[in-house]
């Protein structure tokens, strides 16, 4: 679990830009997750309450948009989201796919005042 | 007020400046540096102390090994003729460029050919944090099962070779290699592979090969 660093990163980038922005509070900070980043918000949300503490981050929200896995078939060129563990095109069965998304694990803007 | 600042940086910048730095000091030093990364037991170590027999005397090599505690590996890789750094994480689930740094300092990378930076053995958290090595290595093992590219795609996504150690034990084990491989070619297409064994010595011949190439990519003037 490195839950505890990521969430101190995600501290480290929110002050950043709220200082850089001469603000007085953070109210919300938008997350982006894709579902092959094995990050677990849970997690996040535990540490951040005690990090942000003494902050002007403290109380701020935690919002977690989750991207799903999606696949694009080299053969047939179908966009999916693959259903079973082999993520084989469910069109033509084909295993040379690409991923195009899920990867992702960013911070999207924040919320300040 | 409620004011939305935009900010799209990704989480683990702060980890990825630090492994920026990494790559310019061993580059600086022409160290072609090397990440093993794999789950415990699976033969990091073995692949090492098997790779030191065989280059001890064409290159020199240093071996940074990540380990929650003890120096047992460190011990090991020093035995087989390496300069051995143990970093400690005290918990820690993986190693960070920040560790590397601190580890890279106390080496004289002038004298070094090749850095071997064995992570902690953990199949998740590792793929997420940059080092600055120059290439990673996973190595996978037969007894943990042909299902593992499936359960853990992060790890098997972001390497540059693959070992399958232990092919040894391929008759004793219910292993099907097609079923294995498929996964691997999913998520990594082309990816260079050794099916190989640490025990009897087969297939490592290949595996140097290649590791002559890469070092001979950047020898030292």
């Amino acid at each position: 679990m490195h839950e505890l660093p990521v969430t101190e990163s995600i501290l480290e980038i929110a002050l950043r830009h709220a200082g850089e922005a001469q603000a007085k509070r953070i109210t919300d900070l938008y997350l982006v997750i894709g579902q092959l980043s094995s990050i677990v918000d849970d997690s996040i949300q535990f540490y951040w309450d005690i990090i942000a503490r003494d902050t002007i981050a403290e109380g701020a929200r935690l919002h977690f948009r989750r991207i799903r896995t999606r696949m694009k078939c080299q053969e047939c060129n179908l966009e999916y989201e693959p259903q079973n563990s082999e993520f084989a095109c469910p069109e033509c069965s084909s295993y040379r796919v690409q991923i195009v998304a899920g990867n992702e694990f960013f911070m999207d803007s924040i919320e300040v005042e | 007020m409620i004011q939305r600042v935009p900010v799209v940086e990704n989480i683990l910048n702060a980890n990825d400046r630090v492994a920026v730095e990494n790559r310019q000091t061993l580059e600086a030093a022409s160290v072609y540096a090397l990440n093993f990364m794999a789950s415990p037991g699976a033969g990091k170590t073995s692949l090492i102390e098997q790779t030191m027999k065989r280059i001890f005397s064409e290159m020199r090599t240093a071996v940074v090994d990540g380990d929650i505690a003890t120096s047992i590996d460190a011990d090991r890789a020093a035995a087989a003729g390496a300069l051995a750094v143990q970093i400690n994480t005290g918990g820690e689930c993986h190693l960070d460029a920040v560790m590397l740094k601190s580890a890279l300092a106390q080496i004289d990378l002038g004298k070094v050919d090749l850095l071997i930076v064995e992570n902690v053995g953990n199949l998740i958290c590792p793929a997420s944090f940059q080092l600055g090595t120059h290439q990673s290595v996973l190595i996978a093992s037969v007894p943990e099962g042909d299902d593992k590219p499936y359960k853990y795609p992060g790890m098997y996504r972001g390497v540059d070779a693959l070992v399958i150690n232990k092919i040894d034990l391929l008759p004793y084990v219910a292993f099907d290699m097609d079923y294995f491989r498929r996964g691997v070619e999913i998520l990594n297409p082309g990816l260079v592979t050794f099916p190989l064994s640490c025990k009897t010595g087969e297939g490592i011949e290949q595996w140097m090969a290649w590791l002559r190439t890469q070092v001979g990519k950047r020898k030292k003037a």
